[in-house]
């Protein structure tokens, strides 16, 4: 046979290997397949393809795709991602590894993923992280199936209607397979109904609480004594935070939150049209054992140096099987090494920055949106940082027609809320002659 | 690899005053007032560290590494095959790094023809209508097919269907996945062989069985002979079949999933198809139904217009949505990339090849080591340990002194049908003469035991930590700097 470059064998190799295991044909180890469930007929697949061929192709994919200058969010931002980054990622002895099964020879993901949690639990301000999840929704749904977990025979969990849709839909995925009834507590104003969450809470059974912060709207919420409220009834409370934005919010921990998720992305992840991204779930220490998937504690070896490995491994699938608290066995892995080096690079200072510039962005194109007296602020009076809901006030203009028109111009004008409102952020990716030019695509419309 | 520790942490190498960022420093004539009670009081303690430092720290990190790149890494169930290079050049290639996934579907239509191109190509490869690339990995696929499952049996009204059969050797996920779909387990024993006892099957089957989950060849490397009598049984029960993908590799040009009755799939993209694994993701479990399951996949699903413009559909009769987007996007170039580069030709050969190289290793160790099954086995096999056990010489102390060899160890002490399993697993990209390196090492590390076990006990000893005390990492979980900072030292 013509042998393919990733494959080693010569038929010189394939031959003696056959006489060591005592058959004369590749076939002939197949014996125990039925040949009625035999493939009649190689795929229906293109290929193989050369190195050369395989460029066009994907080259004819990236000219059907349109680079916009990004003013959406809704959980997803485009921030910088340092040069370094990817080229430390791309280091074929992180990239290339499995899961830390052997400590001895995986320090280097042992060690990355602890100062990951490290970082990640001073950012929440909470105790303790696990090794990631797979993306904030997920990350969110584990979150509340963990506080069910946690809290003896509750199984109700209350969520903003701030918290984003995606999310929520994911939640509902999960809460109605491992019978969680999940309630959805209104908003009032763009935040989260204050009156109908004590309502709610004080109905009883209730295991948790999840608020956004910001939330969907990009308001940063006012949630004081929400903590107090929650505990008085036993129940947790539960955030979901943008990670980039606890480099300048008041903390999960701060706020009295018994559990932070959510999604990192906006530690400088490339938007890669949805993924891999990564979810963060962290936690008070009196719910570690709680805690679904990876996680890494320190430890010595027998000459005393400081160790990483694998830990709490009781919680998890392969010792509990249906009975682990999530059966999740993996983590974003090397997207937790992205993040720590992430929040290495720009430290507390550069994180802040970050905020403050996006925010500064934000507020300048908000400004101007509404001097073009086509939109106005939806939620005036709120406090915000790189994110707003604006209201399209204009006769004849839609948040459709505007999504259009600006993608025409190269510009992602933001994400549609209603026939008449529209999401839109900012970051520090956009210059202000961007800003500019978005507003004036804007003044230029005609009903 | 590094035979010395690296050991610092990050924080170790940081001192005030010192940056890694660099941000514009535009003047956008507005700054918004954050008022105090919304603020952090205090800041996080990330470090102050300047970028070359940082390039060293990571660099000299990865030393303590160990990757395919490195060396052989026959983790049995794993698949760790050469991950080609020219699928992360594929990445940049498809430039979507700055898509965001809410952006319009006529300014993506690249991005939707490659999900919806890989999506085409694994529905042919496993013999299905239709597969969604969305969930995570292959844990998220098995929930998501459930997921499916359960739906499926709902939209007939067939709710006492509240049970899910699990064979003994299966995979930890399976029955994790089955709880957190809602279902309870049933638990189907295996023969002696190694494949599902049909008869015990028998038993289990009624109407409260929702679905039958399998991997085939198993957990044990054996290819279910009785497949499409079970198949038939469970159909015949009213039940689905669901397929764990962990195993597909050797079934690559030889069967597939849907021909062999299985109505639900998951695929690890991480391993048949070549996506790195990167020390635990990101990796991708997409799932695949056959004709007539396609309403219960979850959304978003690409859906080609009759136009032939690809779009996102958000809204129909699934049981929602497992992930917020599309999944891991980017790992679905590396897989396409992958698939082209072998093309029909070499996709037929992968599975003929692995099987090769695990049936090649067994047949050069059995005389040493303790086969509970014989072969010929598939992609992988298990060891019960040695043969001679008398030196009390473990599965753990060969897996250990395998390292000192410069090779990765086996998967160990899985299955559970085996007190010593050894789970070792080639695939069709190492060389027969990184096979007979290995099978000289585990031929010395046999005669070791013999003649001086204390060795092999005692080992790895050339790499940079050896035995890490694991019990009391779960004795005293020291999870983060600020707590390792706190342990009084000693």
């Amino acid at each position: 046979m013509g042998h393919h470059r990733y494959f080693p064998h010569t038929d010189a190799d394939i031959a003696r290997m056959l006489g060591r295991c005592g058959v004369d044909s590749l076939d002939a180890l197949y014996a125990d397949v039925d040949s009625a469930l035999r493939l009649k007929k190689p795929y229906d697949i293109p290929g193989p393809m050369s190195e050369p061929a395989l460029d066009r192709y994907f080259d004819s994919f990236a000219a059907q795709n349109k680079k916009l200058t990004c003013f959406a969010g809704a959980g997803f931002y485009h921030h910088y991602t340092p040069a370094l980054i990817p080229a430390l990622m791309s280091r074929s002895e992180f990239l290339t590894a499995y899961t830390p099964y052997q400590p001895e020879i995986s320090q280097g993901t042992l060690q990355y993923i602890f100062e990951y949690q490290s970082m990640m639990a001073d950012l929440t301000g909470l105790d303790v992280s696990n090794a990631s999840m797979y993306d904030g929704a997920t990350a969110s749904a584990e979150a509340m199936v963990m506080a069910v977990n946690s809290v003896r025979k509750k199984r109700r969990v209350l969520v903003s209607a701030t918290v984003a849709p995606a999310v929520q839909q994911v939640m509902r995925t999960y809460a109605e397979a491992a019978g969680i009834t999940l309630e959805v507590i209104p908003e009032d104003n763009g935040v989260t109904d204050s009156t109908a969450f004590t309502e709610m809470l004080g109905a009883g059974d209730v295991a948790a609480v999840m608020v956004a912060q910001p939330n969907y709207y990009g308001i940063v919420e006012n949630i004081d004594d929400w903590a107090d409220k929650c505990h008085q009834h036993k129940a947790l409370l539960i955030m979901n935070c943008h990670a980039s934005t606890l480099g300048i919010l008041k903390s999960p921990g701060e706020w009295g939150a018994d559990i932070a998720c959510g999604e990192a992305q906006s530690l400088g992840m490339p938007l890669n049209y949805g993924g891999p991204y990564l979810g963060y779930l962290c936690c008070r220490e009196a719910f570690m054992r709680k805690l679904p998937g990876r996680v890494v504690g320190a430890t010595t070896d027998r000459e005393g140096r400081r160790s990483f490995v694998l830990t709490l491994q009781a919680r998890e699938q392969h010792i509990r099987r249906q009975k682990a608290t999530s059966n999740i066995c993996s983590n974003q892995g090397i997207m937790t090494l992205h993040a720590a080096i992430y929040m290495a690079l720009m430290g507390a200072e550069g994180l802040e920055k970050v905020n403050r510039l996006s925010a500064a962005a934000a507020h300048s194109l908000a400004e101007k949106l509404e001097s073009t007296g086509k939109m106005k602020l939806k939620y005036p009076g709120t406090t915000w940082l790189n994110e707003f809901a604006m209201e399209i006030i204009a006769e004849g203009i839609t948040a459709d027609r505007i999504i259009e028109e600006c993608a025409s111009h190269s510009i992602l004008a933001g994400v549609k809320l209603t026939d008449d409102s529209i999401l839109i952020a900012a970051t520090e990716m956009c210059t202000p002659e961007d800003i500019d030019r978005y507003v004036s695509i804007i003044n230029e419309m005609k009903p | 690899m590094n035979k010395t520790l690296y050991s610092p942490l990050i924080f170790e190498l940081s001192h005030k005053g010192r940056h890694g960022y660099s941000l514009p420093d535009y003047d956008y004539g507005s700054e918004p007032d954050i008022p105090a009670n919304l603020k952090r009081e205090k800041a996080p303690t990330l470090p102050e560290i300047d970028e070359p430092s940082v390039v060293r720290h990571y660099t000299n990190s990865s030393n303590n590494n160990f990757g395919v790149d490195t060396g052989f890494y026959p983790l049995g169930s794993c698949t760790m095959k050469y991950n080609p290079k020219v699928n992360e050049a594929m990445v940049a290639r498809a430039s979507v790094a700055d898509l965001h996934p809410m952006q319009p579907a006529a300014t993506v239509q690249g991005a939707l023809r490659i999900y919806r191109t890989l999506e085409r190509y694994l529905s042919e490869i496993g013999g299905m209508a239709e597969f969604t690339l969305n969930p995570f990995a292959g844990a998220h696929g098995e929930y998501t097919g459930l997921m499916v499952i359960r739906a499926y049996h709902m939209s007939r009204a067939d709710e006492a269907r509240r049970k899910v059969i699990v064979p003994d050797s299966a995979h930890g996920t399976n029955p994790a996945s089955a709880a957190m779909a809602g279902f309870d387990i049933v638990e189907v024993k295996s023969l002696p062989d190694g494949t599902v006892d049909i008869d015990d099957l028998r038993t289990k089957l009624g109407p409260d069985i929702a679905a039958m989950m399998m991997t085939n060849p198993n957990t044990v490397g054996m290819f279910e002979k009785g497949i499409p009598q079970i198949a038939d049984m469970v159909h015949e029960a009213g039940a689905l079949m669901y397929y764990d993908g962990a195993n597909l590799n050797p079934m690559l040009g030889i069967a597939r999933p849907g021909d062999m009755g299985f109505d639900v799939m998951h695929i690890n993209l991480h391993k048949t198809f070549s996506t790195p694994h990167g020390g635990g993701g990101p990796g991708a479990g997409p799932v695949g139904v056959r004709s007539g399951l396609e309403q219960f996949l979850p959304v978003p699903r690409v859906i080609e217009k009759a136009d032939g413009m690809l779009d996102i559909e958000f809204g129909h009769d699934a049981f929602g949505r497992v992930s917020a987007w599309l999944g891991n996007f980017t790992v679905y170039i590396k897989a396409l990339s992958y698939i082209l580069t072998l093309g029909a030709d070499g996709l037929m050969k992968v599975g003929k090849l692995a099987t090769l190289n695990a049936n090649y290793i067994m047949e050069s160790l059995k005389d040493l080591y303790e086969l509970p099954i014989a072969g010929p086995c598939k992609h992988e096999f298990v060891f019960d340990g040695l043969r001679d056990k008398s030196n009390g010489v473990t599965t753990m102390h060969v897996a250990k002194s395998l390292l000192d060899y410069g090779f990765h160890a086996p998967t160990i002490y899985f299955p559970l049908l085996f007190h010593e399993s050894l789970m070792i697993e080639p695939t069709e990209t190492e060389s027969v003469d990184t096979l007979d390196s290995f099978i000289d090492v585990m031929r010395n590390i046999a005669r070791d035991a013999a003649e001086n076990p204390d060795k092999v006990k005692g080992a790895p000893y050339s790499t940079p930590i050896s035995h890490p005390d694991e019990d009391e990492a779960a004795l005293n979980p020291i999870l983060t700097y600020t707590r390792l900072c706190a342990q009084p030292t000693s």
